[in-house]
């Protein structure tokens, strides 16, 4: 039992706890934003402290990994999970920095609220690290059920609640085929382990190949893949913003690292045949993402079916198997996180002031927050990857990879697509700078402020100069694939 | 040069000019215009200083700058002019000056206009001094999207809508730009493999491309990929209906921008990328470009004698004129090319020119149609000098800045294509109908009191008609400026070219 290999997560463990005994000690009629200044505080603070965690490049040279487990094998901490996991903590803190006011002013339950965020977290972490299938599903329902009830956290709304019915459902669909898949792996194999399955011949066994099709389709579900994907808009739609911006960006990208651990590790040789196939999912989700995201006329909708078009970019580099790849997933996986800060920032602060994310809510946006705005418009431009924002830098990396595997087909439906996404994403900038709304300054708290700014400067920051990002993304496939 | 990064200063001479916009009062207009007009004269001194200290006899790569920038992927920050990019240096910042002053009297967001022009241009000067492939990229998209927000917002609506220009402009130019996304990273993954080091750089690749190290059947595909990014910014045809919607949409400026620089970088690439690093695929693709060039060059025009809207007519003539800079690089010798080369400066000042008169007169009378405007030269003679001065240089009047090129790429294209070089003189004739009928229109013939409210250019006003008139007749009378630059940049092309003449691979083996 190594403990201290587990550190972060019981960090994050305490401050959940403390944020519930926070809320029972704090009178009832008080701000609990002092709640999330404090976990924003020391989260800030346990990210810059996990730069010392990561195996150093000369350690890795001399043929070491560095890598630390906990609980026999159960629990892997790589330098890929230690990436994720600050991903996780980044978006995460960004999220409450934007959304300190809009908790407060939206939400009936606002201490739960900060509680169940770290949960959610909790269960990230879990899903980058587990190294065999019970951990993995048991990272994966804490992040669900926590999600489950931060969707519908805006009690009076009626959407709302009907987002979190169809999560529930949706969710608890997906997750029992996973875990009959799981059984089935088991049943084959006699192990739950992803070392252990690595070349256990029993898993290409009838039960094997079946139980590892519904795991992956499990997956699917999570990561909202085309045809998996139904519930991904009305959930987006109906969830309280900062929460549609976690399912985003924190959801999404502990989906994705727990999958290539999946695919890599337990099922390399099926993952093999699978690649075809999933190269034809990131494609479909990258076309039936952006074309059905140019017909919404919400806002928060049209980012649900992009968030699908994403998912399939970075299935691009999953699809690629190799080492620039899977580095290409991370550094898109991270200038996402940012991008996302930036437009749903933008966008929590409209859903307060104007009660609405539609088009017309965000009309002249230009007027009355033209920080806002901007940050909005260069957000989005990120996720269709122009330059000089980070998007282009990753698209980049994921389709120099994947052409390098010889799929030349796949960049071009990818570049292709994401030129027909600047057509929608810039009706946004259009509805913000042309169109006449209501023009009263809107007035932004500095967390907020904060948030939305640093998250651009970062965005533009590694679009010009991803040097040290991709440094560090380096280190973390590194490892992985030692 | 010792130390001075003077290409580095170029480049954020305009971008500093944003930043500190940015920090400006949106009510001290008037600052934000200096601010701007100051930046740009800063990087045309740097420009000209550039041009006249070239050294001509060395030729090559000068003033480089390289600094190693992403590792992994084989970028380096790397700057450097030679007798091709130049030129085009030059164009940029003096077009960029006189579009700062030809928009001194935009009122509505001044800040927002400036800071977006100031970003445009900053774009576009770092796609012609990159040398390293994935700095140009960065450059070339980021003008797309300032120009998009500018149509839309300071664009007018006459014909098309300008949210309708502003799109179309920026799908077309965004679409081509995808498959030269992917013919780059295709490019660039079979060079890293042949080289065997991750690397951007353009002389690298060129080297790679040269020496046959990339296959011939990958260079014609690449090629055809660049091909359809770059040709479609250069409006080759089919692609080319952007062009006249987007110019009508936009304000005076970025048609300023978009037709005299912007517009460039598609012919610019082509001989950058295209010709020196895939040879093989230029020529295989050449009579293809040739007969595109053609219809290029009579169908635009034919169209643009129809036009009634004068900005339509510029449009239709750009494309037209855009024509021979491709029948110059298809002919692929060295006169022809470098006929190409000092003809997109050519047309670069010309058409800025007269997109910054036409912008003039219509933000005086809101008209542009050649037939509501008559007997302007009346009340307006500075505007309609500079109005016959660009369209004599369209219709390539001797001793105007695009008399040598047109005839350059004349005689360079007469021995490799005699029927379309016959042809393409003969466009001539289209061009001078449509250009003095519209010049006889707009200008001359009796006075109409309408006009008469009207004032006439003068301070900031007149300075796009200066700074422009004074290349276009300056290099008109000292063409030998012009060439004899641009002439460095394309003599050491002739070993490639002569070998390239007996390769016998040609698309459907015509010839």
């Amino acid at each position: 039992m190594n403990f201290a290999a587990i550190n972060t997560e019981i960090f994050i463990l305490v401050l959940g706890l403390f944020a519930i005994i926070m809320d029972l000690a704090l009178p009832k009629d008080e701000s609990r934003k002092a709640i999330g200044g404090v976990l924003i505080f020391s989260l800030t603070a346990w990210v810059a402290y996990m730069f010392t965690m990561y195996t150093p490049q000369s350690i890795i040279a001399d043929g070491g990994t560095g890598t630390r487990y906990f609980n026999d094998m159960m629990y892997v901490v790589d330098n890929y999970s230690i990436f994720f996991k600050q991903l996780f903590i980044v978006a995460t803190v960004f999220t409450m920095l934007f959304s300190l006011e809009y908790m407060q002013n939206v939400l009936r339950y606002k201490g739960e609220f900060y509680a169940l965020l770290m949960t959610a977290l909790l269960g990230m972490c879990v899903l980058a690290s587990a190294n065999d299938f019970l951990t993995a599903f048991i990272g994966l329902e804490l992040m669900t059920i926590s999600f489950y009830i931060l969707v519908g956290a805006r009690i009076s709304s009626k959407n709302s609640s009907e987002a979190a019915i169809k999560y529930l459902i949706v969710g608890s669909v997906s997750t029992a085929v996973m875990l009959y898949g799981i059984s089935l792996v088991y049943g084959a194999t006699g192990t739950v382990q992803f070392y252990d399955m690595l070349r256990n011949p029993a898993l290409f066994s009838a039960a094997g190949l079946a139980g590892a099709t519904m795991v992956m389709i499990g997956f699917f579900f999570k990561l909202s893949v085309i045809p998996f994907h139904m519930w991904a808009p009305d959930v987006y739609q109906g969830a309280p913003t900062p929460i549609t911006a976690m399912l985003a960006m924190g959801s999404k990208a502990a989906g994705i690292a727990v999958f290539m651990r999946v695919l890599y590790v337990a099922f390399p040789l099926i993952g093999f045949y699978w690649l075809p196939i999933l190269a034809v999912l990131s494609a479909i989700c990258m076309i039936g993402g952006n074309i059905m995201a140019i017909r919404q006329t919400d806002v928060k909708r049209m980012l649900a079916y992009s968030s699908i078009a994403q998912a399939g970019y970075m299935m691009v580099g999953i699809v690629s198997a190799d080492f620039a790849g899977m580095k290409a997933v991370m550094f898109y996986g991270m200038l996402y996180v940012f991008a996302n800060v930036g437009a749903f920032a933008a966008l929590s602060l409209v859903e307060q002031h104007r009660g609405n994310s539609d088009y017309k809510a965000i009309a002249g946006l230009a007027k009355s927050a033209p920080v806002m705005a901007a940050v909005m418009t260069i957000s989005l431009l990120s996720m269709a990857g122009i330059p000089p924002t980070a998007g282009f830098a990753g698209k980049l990396y994921l389709f120099t990879a994947v052409v390098n595997q010889g799929y030349l087909w796949l960049a071009f439906v990818g570049f292709i697509m994401s030129m027909i996404s600047v057509y929608y994403y810039l009706q946004v900038a259009k509805a913000m700078y042309l169109e006449v709304g209501d023009d009263e300054p809107i007035v932004i708290s500095g967390a907020a402020r904060a948030a939305a700014v640093i998250s651009v400067l970062a965005t533009i920051l590694f679009g010009v100069w991803p040097e040290k990002l991709a440094e560090i993304t380096n280190l973390a496939s590194f490892t992985f694939l030692q | 040069m010792t130390g001075f990064p003077l290409l580095t200063a170029v480049l954020l001479a305009p971008i500093c000019a944003a930043v500190l916009m940015c920090f400006v009062s949106p009510k001290a207009a008037q600052s934000i215009r200096i601010i701007s007009a100051t930046a740009m004269t800063v990087a045309l001194a740097l420009t000209l200083y550039a041009f006249f200290s070239y050294d001509l006899t060395a030729g090559g790569m000068q003033f480089k700058e390289n600094i190693p920038w992403i590792k992994d992927l084989g970028v380096h920050y790397a700057l450097g002019v030679d007798g091709i990019s130049l030129p085009m240096l030059l164009l940029t910042d003096l077009i960029g000056l006189a579009a700062v002053y030809s928009s001194w009297n935009i009122t509505n967001r001044t800040k927002e206009f400036y800071i977006l022009l100031m970003i445009l241009i900053a774009g576009v000067t770092g796609t012609f001094i990159a040398t390293d492939l994935f700095i140009f990229l960065l450059c070339y998209e980021v003008v797309v999207i300032p120009i998009y927000i500018m149509v839309i917002i300071w664009g007018s609506t006459k014909r098309v809508s300008k949210e309708y220009a502003g799109m179309k402009l920026t799908i077309y130019l965004l679409m081509g730009s995808a498959f030269m996304l992917v013919g780059v990273v295709a490019l660039y993954l079979m060079a890293s493999s042949v080289l065997g080091v991750n690397t951007f750089d353009m002389e690298a690749l060129a080297i790679a491309g040269q020496m046959g190290l990339l296959s011939e059947n990958f260079q014609i595909f690449a090629f055809l990929l660049l091909l359809l990014g770059f040709g479609s910014l250069l409006s080759m045809f089919p692609f080319h209906s952007w062009s006249p919607d987007g110019y009508a949409g936009a304000p005076t400026a970025v048609s300023m921008i978009h037709a005299g620089v912007l517009k460039k970088i598609g012919g610019y690439g082509l001989i950058r990328l295209g010709l020196l690093v895939l040879p093989l695929g230029a020529k295989f693709w050449a009579p293809l470009i040739a007969g595109l060039a053609m219809i290029n060059v009579m169908y635009a025009a034919y169209i643009a004698i129809a036009q009634k809207d004068l900005k339509y007519v510029i449009g239709y003539s750009s494309v037209s004129h855009m024509g021979y800079v491709l029948l110059g690089f298809a002919a692929l010798n060295v006169v022809s090319v470098s006929g190409a080369v000092a003809n997109m400066v050519a047309h670069g000042v010309m058409s800025a020119l007269f997109f910054a008169m036409i912008g003039f007169v219509y933000e005086k009378t809101h008209m542009r149609s050649i037939t509501e405007l008559r007997g302007l030269a009346h009340q307006m003679p500075r505007v309609a000098t500079g109005f016959m001065l660009a369209g004599m240089a369209s219709l390539g009047l001797p001793g105007l800045i695009s008399f040598i090129p047109e005839f350059t790429i004349f005689v360079g294209s007469f021995s490799v294509y005699p029927v379309f070089a016959v042809l393409a003189i003969s466009g001539i004739i289209f061009t001078a109908l449509y250009t003095l009928r519209v010049l006889a229109k707009v200008l001359f013939g009796p006075k109409d009191t309408l006009f008469d409210r009207y004032a006439d250019a003068k301070g900031a006003e007149m300075m796009p008609l200066i700074i422009l008139g004074i290349a276009l007749v300056g290099f008109g009378l000292f063409p030998q400026l012009l060439m004899g630059m641009v002439g460095t940049g394309t003599e050491p092309l002739l070993p490639l070219l002569e070998r390239l003449a007996d390769t016998s691979a040609v698309i459907g083996g015509i010839r």
